[in-house]
């Protein structure tokens, strides 16, 4: 089906909605914590408008708390969002009819959410030759809510202390859920899910999250292996036939 | 602590990661195999992301029923097989763990 930009623009938008409450009491309680440390306003502020990830932003403000010096922060700052590496790497086909104008913002816009609703969307439609304005509906989306819910926890965090403690993070597990269930359907990538989980488990005490990106590279692996045993079966049709070139 | 060198390294290195596949894509391409292995990017990160958060809330390993993190995910993991709709898997999701977390366990 053809969608005129503006169409694209607002689907991108559409479809990224339930990750956006999702992510909203994240960027809330980011201000609030932001706030209660030595960081001045400013930086808590400038922080989501330049660098825009957030669970390295939430471990940046806990090791400000402890005390880090930032060489220490940006250092883990890296291996944190390592994993983004792997996003690009599946996007690279789809990305390669842009110009570096259009790639630059695409990358600084990259982030689980917008990796999570864009990667389902290619899973729907394939190869898209106006991907860019899906992308930077559910993306720029993303950005403005991550923007606007830092300056509320700004302001309104010390006035609801105990948020932190209401177990919102669960508003990501069932959006992310809601993502990957439907990409089940043979051996190789339920497999491939169940081999993740279990080592995120076993590894999760690894430093800087390095546990997270052994866990996902053993699981890819795994599937790969089965994929193979199966004949050589695709993981699935409409992504290969997206990532195809 | 110098705020802006903070930031500044923080932007740098964040946005290096997530750019520099991009900047160089016309240059390079990847063998099928590893095309292929990148298809399974999003079910294995997302799920490395998710168990810890499910299974260790607070930071312990947390396998029982009175853990609204595993009844939430449950549900949420039913629903969506049955309607592959997103809105309605996180409503229902986030619907069943704070029935638990608050009705029926406290």
């Amino acid at each position: 089906m053809q969608y005129t930009r503006l169409k694209l623009f607002i689907l991108g938008m559409k479809d990224c909605a339930p990750l956006i409450l999702a992510a909203i009491p994240f960027g809330i309680i980011y201000g609030a914590l932001g706030q209660s440390t030595e960081l001045s306003a400013w930086a808590v502020v400038a922080m989501s408008v330049f660098v825009f990830a957030g669970s390295s932003q939430f471990i940046a403000v806990g090791l400000l708390a402890g005390g880090a010096a930032w060489p220490v922060i940006v250092l883990t700052t890296f291996f944190v969002n390592f994993r983004h590496l792997l996003y690009s790497a599946n996007l690279l086909p789809h990305v390669k009819p842009y110009s570096q104008a259009i790639r630059a913002p695409m990358a600084f816009l990259l982030t689980d959410e917008s990796f999570a609703v864009a990667s389902n969307y290619l899973t729907d439609h394939g190869k898209q030759a106006n991907f860019h304005w899906y992308y930077f509906g559910a993306a720029l989306f993303m950005y403005i809510n991550w923007q606007v819910c830092t300056l509320v926890g700004l302001f309104i965090g010390q006035s609801i202390p105990d948020m932190a403690n209401w177990g919102l993070d669960m508003a990501m597990v069932v959006a992310f859920i809601g993502i990957i269930v439907p990409c089940l359907h043979n051996r190789a990538t339920l497999a491939c899910a169940l081999t993740a989980g279990v080592l995120s488990l076993i590894t999760y005490d690894w430093p800087h999250k390095t546990g997270l990106l052994f866990s996902a590279v053993v699981a890819i692996l795994v599937a790969m292996y089965l994929e193979a045993k199966q004949g050589g079966m695709q993981p699935d049709a409409h992504i290969s036939k997206g990532a195809s070139k | 602590m110098n705020e802006v060198l903070l930031i500044f390294g923080m932007f740098v290195v964040t946005f290096g990661i997530r750019y520099v596949l991009f900047a160089v894509a016309d240059n390079i391409e990847f063998p099928d195999k590893l095309k292929r292995a990148l298809n399974y990017v999003p079910i294995a990160v997302l799920t490395a992301i998710i168990f810890p958060a499910v299974f260790m809330p607070k930071g312990e390993f947390y396998a029982s029923i009175e853990n609204p993190y595993i009844v939430g995910a449950i549900v949420a993991i039913a629903i969506s097989f049955w309607r592959k709709n997103m809105l309605l898997t996180v409503v229902a999701g986030l619907a069943a763990f704070a029935a638990w977390k608050w009705l029926i366990i406290s």
